[in-house]
């Protein structure tokens, strides 16, 4: 079901669609698109296999010293395995032409568009969390310190799928948008990093780890309220010819 | 002299420092200078080259008037 | 009380911000000139040797302004992004992405003079503590700005694309520092205030503000010489830079 079909039959009623009508047909289109491109979901998940197994490779199998990097070196594999989902996020809408269509909704476009990432994150990032314990495993991460791993990604990702929104829409459309995007984004992810890494390290040395994953959760929460508006704002720029 | 140069020692710090912001500040006076010339140059020819298709759409208009007499 | 508001409003057009720019910066350019050549002899011939860096304190004279200018450049890219994105003037498209190459130069050079600086103090080349990671930080936040600036054809969109970026990356700035705050910081504490008694010799003031003054006047006489140029790359074939140019030809 495309968007405009869905959009259309809503329109049916005699009032303006509802926000939630619109969300959820914008939700049904993303988890539909997604089912049809399920192998897709493979990539990342074997991008960051792969890169894990680098580790051992380049740096001898030791277990003790795989321990002391693994927490880290899966943090940065995430991230780097997310980086080209993001940059494709709104360029097939691009040039289809369904973003001038989301532009043009009588909904707000910052709530579709927050629907967009968080239904992008679910589709490409998610399925990375769930391998994170074969990935842990590899990597000789205490089990102990798994659980705090898993929600500091669960915080974090989200929070890098918003940011990463943002600069993929600025970039939507130029030339070089995968490099260009890559050093947008690092820099804005070095806070993320910190707080994950630090909770992560914390939590491996014994030390108390819920505040920096409290901080995560409350960049979060500012991320989730703020990001559509500034991504909305973007892809109005982007869509000026 | 020779002790300012020397500068108790860590010369080979302090001068190249001094070095990097002359150079640096430097090219960020020359760069846009340069880029204004190229500009400048392009604009020129530009405007060159609108002048002649003026003067030959006139030229021609001028002949076929001649030619339709 | 209008005339200020319709002052702004003239000089936000482009003939005349170019020939107001074109006046100004002569000035600006030479004061900074004299005014940092006075500074450099205060701080590299009069002021005494510290007790505790010896000669090699020298580098403060570069180094601080230069990282003070480096903030203060953003600050002034983001004002311009601000006005920009919710005023679309031209002239603000400009400012800003002419603060972004003078901002990455200042931020180069502060993270050069201080790794030349660090080394003969603290033994290292580098360290990962709050101020230089967020000096780092900064500095790529420039190259992308610079980098979106330059990747995009249309250069008015582009102006507000990289505007939208500079906005956003201006919340990074505070997060950085203080987040890698929370470890062990190598880098030397506030010894200049803004107000009240600062820790530094008076002999060794005088030369460092003296400086922060003459980098500001450069960084306006650069930004007034880069937003010519930028002013006529955006309106090339406009009828005032038609006749300018056609001015130049014949004088």
């Amino acid at each position: 079901m495309s968007l405009a079909t869905a959009i259309r039959s809503d329109l049916r009623q005699t009032s303006p669609p509802r926000g939630t009508h619109a969300c959820r047909a914008l939700l049904r289109r993303e988890l539909l698109l997604a089912w049809r491109r399920r192998s897709d979901v493979l990539f990342p998940v074997l991008y960051a296999l792969i890169v894990v197994t680098l580790f051992p490779f380049a740096l001898g199998p030791e277990d003790a010293l795989l321990t002391r990097i693994s927490g880290g070196v899966l943090l940065v594999t995430v991230l780097l395995a997310m980086l080209p989902n993001l940059e494709s996020m709104f360029r097939g809408d691009l040039e289809d032409g369904s973003l001038e269509q989301m532009l043009l909704a009588p909904q707000p476009l910052a709530l579709l568009v927050l629907v967009r990432v968080l239904t992008h994150w679910a589709t490409t990032t998610l399925p990375l969390i769930v391998v994170m314990p074969l990935l842990a495993l590899l990597l000789r991460l205490p089990i102990e310190v798994l659980p705090v791993l898993l929600i500091a990604l669960l915080l974090a990702t989200p929070l890098l799928a918003l940011m990463g929104a943002i600069l993929s829409a600025l970039t939507a459309g130029t030339r070089r948008s995968a490099i260009l995007l890559a050093l947008m984004l690092l820099p804005l992810a070095v806070p993320v990093v910190i707080f994950a890494a630090g909770a992560v390290a914390a939590a491996q040395s014994g030390l108390p780890y819920l505040a920096p994953l409290l901080w995560l959760a409350a960049a979060l929460i500012l991320a989730l309220v703020l990001a559509p508006f500034a991504c909305a704002a973007a892809l109005r720029i982007a869509v000026e010819t | 002299m020779h002790d300012f140069l020397a500068m108790g020692g860590y010369a080979m710090y302090v001068w190249p420092a001094y070095a990097v912001f002359f150079i640096v500040l430097a090219w960020d006076w020359i760069a846009p200078a340069l880029r204004r010339r190229e500009l400048l140059n392009e604009l020129r020819g530009r405007m060159a080259r609108e002048q002649l298709r003026r003067q030959r759409a006139a030229q021609s208009n001028t002949q076929q008037e001649g030619a339709s007499a | 009380m209008n005339i200020i508001p319709l002052w702004l409003h003239k000089l936000s057009s482009p003939p005349v911000f170019y020939r107001f720019a074109g006046a100004l910066r002569p000035w600006f350019l030479w004061s900074a000139l004299i005014l940092g050549a006075a500074a450099l002899y205060g701080g590299l011939v009069l002021a005494p040797p510290d007790y505790q860096q010896g000669d090699a304190f020298r580098i403060i004279f570069i180094h601080v302004p230069c990282a003070w200018m480096s903030l203060f450049a953003y600050f002034c890219m983001a004002v311009a992004a601000l006005v920009a994105m919710v005023w679309r003037i031209k002239l603000a498209e400009v400012i800003a992405m002419e603060c972004a190459p003078i901002g990455a130069a200042f931020t180069l050079i502060t993270l050069i003079t201080g790794s030349l600086w660090g080394k003969p103090m603290w033994g290292t080349w580098w360290t990962w503590d709050a101020r230089l990671t967020s000096e780092l930080v900064l500095l790529f936040l420039y190259l992308g700005v610079i980098g979106l600036f330059n990747a995009i054809e249309d250069r008015r969109r582009g102006a507000r694309a990289a505007s939208l970026l500079a906005l956003v990356g201006i919340v990074n700035l505070p997060i950085v520092h203080y987040s890698v705050l929370w470890w062990n910081t190598l880098h030397q504490g506030q010894t200049v205030n803004l107000i009240g008694q600062s820790k530094i010799a008076p002999a060794m003031l005088w030369p460092l503000l003296l400086m922060v003054l003459a980098t500001h006047l450069y960084f306006v006489a650069s930004l007034l010489a880069r937003a010519r140029v930028g002013l006529l790359a955006v309106e090339g074939g406009k009828q005032w830079a038609r006749e300018l140019i056609a001015e130049k030809a014949d004088a």
